[in-house]
């Protein structure tokens, strides 16, 4: 039987830029990027030199600690380039995509004959293993862990986020199969949240082999951070896993048809993006394929919260399968704090009037709208953090460094993502998701 | 590339650069910053620390209005004279005026000077701690005295901390009880709380006292000491009575914690449970036989409904956690009672209280969130 978890605080964005349900052409793309920035964790040994020929799956790079651990790339054709940046840190292996794809064949399977070894193996060949990240701190796992058990979110509650029954409806028995590989791996079992809205009309309700919560309630609701701590919090010395719905089809068809297809319906939203519709896409493809995008506007990777901007030349990320155009705000507002009304601009908090207008989708910009202060209000961050901590004594001890206290306080529970509303809704502008983010990276050094 | 632009006067590399916090204090005043977000969330909510204090200062400005009137109907009472509506406003106005200037001219002073040091931005808190102070403090306060109070309350109230946000005790609580202590003989008795117009002389019977004082003289609080000076609780809840400037008016206070409650920025826990405490407290007091007066008068008389409102809810310097939020305010309004009815020296007790308090508050989130993370702890154990 289906569990509920019903959240009562977090916030939805009214945004504008809805993905119309119907998909675009991609305009033509010769190339695509792998980008170990994608992977949290992951430290790039390159396999490949520029004019060797590789096939979709084919690996091209490896992680330094765990050489086992592989990304493959999405397509088949010659590398072109290797990109690097500051200190010749390796940004991206450009592949000059064939016109035809051709795949390495990894052999089709039946999930329910592999045993746990197995299944880690065509994942690890495949690269696919690196669409797995652990919690806590979110980032690539150790292979030879087992984790206490798997968790999915079958939906993203971000503002614009793709509608997950359309994006990946489709696909529905990939992600059967998916799951049943996954929970090859744990003992503990996979849970899959679901949500609340249009649960029965779901193609995602059917699904066998995993533990269903019906989720409800506004944003971070669909974070499978926000889902773990209801379902059960992890404490000290425990690892899950988490794998995107996304990811959870690929495996799916990698065990189907024995080939890495990464191909996604990528929602292009937001405010500053031109007929808000999907495109089909691979991971890595340069965003100016996607859509047109023009002067004086933000490209993220992701959702407005949590992507990343990744500007004109960049690409689609690895795990994304959300783009989103914002105008970037740099006027300066004559006496904008002070105006009673500023309709433009939304507010969660009572002190404007966005209020009076609840059905109202906003063009919001990049503007910080204030100066940088110190904390001064704390509720604010308990109405958009429906987990059972404490945000401010969390942020806090990510600020002093206080590792004991971080633990305390929840920090194995969290990854920046699903306090990234405190971020918006702070009044003193402070950058809540990069001190959890140096928190769990000062847990990463001190603990592993 | 673009030709390197000469940096401006104030810019990094300018001749006035070291000016940049005052300088900037000023231009962001006037235009709110074109910043972008650079790293986290790309876009942010319209609210910042300055719109949060305006709505304070909204919230404040019938209290500051109705206190001025009061400032001329108490004169115009004192002296027998028969002044019209705007009279008395006008009277008071320019009698409250220049505790004004002078709480925003040596604070703001102070505050500028304060960042110039550190090199940081000007921070706003001090838009409404200046605004606080002539609140709550008697109007024939010397204005020397008043600078000197401002000064220490922002120098080793706030910038010793690092400014607003880091402060322990409410600023403008300090600046009176610095006051309080230190010029006794001008903030307590029946000769300060209203302005006697100069050279006039005061009616018979007019004593100028506080309704608190005069229900503590007569002994035991009683009802009848009050309605004997003339004053029925409807002339307590109109604030028509002798007082701190602001403090005087339940209707006016009112007023600005609906404000504050509707748009979050204080606390309505605080507020319902510091009523909740006064109101035992004051209960318990009326039972014991150390007053006579009906509880709930604790809440009209002197500094309570504003100290409720506008000072205990400083979210600074409350407690931080909604259970510790109860608490605190529930001990704020009990203790402010407590001192009320119990202690012989004061006559009031919310200044004392709320200061106690908030030494209190990290105390008291520091028990709560003890309290809940070893239960989530020993959950997960259970799991």
């Amino acid at each position: 039987m289906a569990e509920n978890i019903d959240l009562k605080r977090g916030l939805d964005i009214p945004l504008k830029g809805v993905a119309e349900r119907k998909v675009n052409a991609l305009a033509e793309s010769e190339c695509i990027a792998v980008c170990p920035g994608d992977f949290p964790g992951f430290s790039p040994r390159l396999l490949v030199a520029e004019g060797d020929r590789v096939l979709a799956g084919s690996p091209v790079l490896a992680d330094k600690k765990h050489p086992e651990i592989l990304l493959t790339a999405p397509a088949s054709g010659i590398v072109k380039s290797i990109v690097r940046g500051d200190k010749r840190k390796l940004l991206a292996v450009v592949i000059n995509a064939d016109e035809q794809r051709s795949y390495v064949d990894f052999g089709a399977q039946d999930p329910t004959a592999l045993d746990g070894d197995a299944v880690k193996d065509l994942l690890l060949r495949s690269g696919l293993f690196a669409a797995i990240l652990q919690r806590p701190y979110g980032i690539l796992t150790d292979p030879a862990l087992k984790p206490k058990s798997i968790f999915i979110s079958a939906f993203s509650s971000a503002p614009l986020a793709p509608d997950e029954d359309f994006a990946l409806g489709d696909q529905a028995e990939d992600i059967q199969t998916g799951i049943l590989a996954l929970s090859r791996l744990t003992d503990g079992g996979v849970h899959l949240g679901l949500s609340q809205k249009n649960y029965s009309k779901s193609p995602f309700h059917k699904l066998e082999g995993a533990i269903i919560q019906i989720v409800s309630g506004p944003h971070p609701a669909g974070n499978v951070g926000v889902q773990i701590s209801h379902i059960a919090p992890i404490k000290k010395g425990d690892t899950v896993w988490t794998v995107s719905l996304l990811m959870v089809a690929a495996i799916g068809r990698l065990l189907r048809t024995g080939k890495v297809m990464l191909d996604r319906k990528v929602a292009v939203t937001g405010p500053a993006a031109v007929n808000p519709a999907y495109v089909e896409a691979l991971p890595g493809t340069p965003v100016a394929a996607l859509t047109t995008i023009s002067e004086g506007i933000r490209v993220i990777s992701g959702d407005v919260l949590t992507g990343k901007a990744v500007g004109k030349e960049g690409f689609l990320g690895f795990f994304d399968n959300q783009l989103t155009l914002l105008r970037e705000g740099p006027e300066r507002e004559i006496l904008g704090w002070a105006k009673p009304f500023r309709p433009k601009i939304f507010s969660a908090s009572k002190s404007y009037f966005s209020w009076l207008t609840p059905g109202k989708k906003y063009d919001l910009d990049t503007n910080l709208h204030g100066g940088q202060r110190a904390f001064v209000l704390s509720k604010c961050f308990t109405d958009v953090t429906p987990m059972d901590i404490f945000p401010i004594y969390l942020i806090k001890a990510c600020l002093a460094g206080d590792i004991e206290k971080m633990e305390q306080y929840g920090i194995y529970e969290v990854l920046p993502e699903d306090l990234a509303l405190c971020d918006y809704v702070d009044p003193s502008k402070n950058e809540i998701q990069a001190i959890i983010q140096s928190g769990i990276d000062l847990m990463i050094r001190e603990m592993v | 590339m673009a030709e390197e632009k000469k940096p401006s006067l104030f810019e990094k590399g300018g001749k006035l650069y070291w000016l940049h916090s005052s300088i900037d204090a000023f231009d962001t005043f006037l235009r709110v910053p074109g910043t972008v977000t650079a790293k986290g969330a790309h876009i942010r909510d319209a609210v910042d620390l300055k719109r949060v204090m305006i709505i304070v200062v909204i919230a404040l400005i019938p209290a500051a209005l109705l206190g001025m009137y009061n400032t001329g109907y108490q004169a115009a009472l004192a002296v027998g004279a028969s002044w019209g509506f705007w009279k008395m406003f006008w009277y008071g106005l320019l009698k409250v005026l220049p505790l004004f200037i002078v709480s925003y001219a040596v604070g703001l002073g102070i505050e500028f000077a304060d960042a110039q040091i550190k090199g940081e931005e000007v921070n706003e808190g001090y838009l409404v701690t200046g605004f606080l102070i002539p609140l709550i403090v008697p109007v024939d306060v010397p204005l020397w005295m008043l600078a000197l109070a401002v000064a220490f309350a922002v120098i080793f109230g706030k910038c010793v901390f690092g400014g607003t946000g880091m402060n322990i005790w409410n600023p403008a609580l300090l600046a009176r009880a610095f006051l309080f202590f230190s010029y006794p003989s001008k903030m307590s008795g029946s000769d300060v709380w209203v302005h006697i117009p100069k050279g006039q002389t005061v009616v018979d019977g007019f004593s100028g006292a506080t309704p608190l004082a005069v229900a503590d003289e007569a002994g035991h609080h009683t009802v009848d000491a009050l309605s004997a000076a003339g004053w029925d609780w409807w002339s307590l809840v109109s604030g028509l009575v002798p007082g701190s400037v602001g403090e005087t008016s339940v209707i006016a206070i009112l007023l600005g914690a609906v404000i504050l409650i509707w748009t979050g920025v204080a606390s309505w826990k605080i507020m319902v449970s510091a009523v909740a405490g006064g109101l035992l407290v004051g209960w318990l007091g009326q039972i014991a036989g150390a007053t006579a007066l009906p509880c709930w008068y604790q809440l009209i008389l002197g500094g309570f409904a504003f100290g409720t409102v506008f000072m205990a809810t400083d979210p600074v310097t409350s407690a931080q956690t909604e259970k510790g939020k109860w608490i605190y305010g529930f001990l704020v309004g009990a203790l402010a009672v407590t001192v009320r009815l119990w202690n012989p020296g004061y006559a009031e007790g919310m200044m004392l209280a709320i200061l106690l308090m908030n030494t209190f508050a990290p105390l008291i989130d520091h028990c709560v969130v003890s309290a809940a993370t070893s239960r989530r702890i020993g959950k997960k154990k259970t799991a």
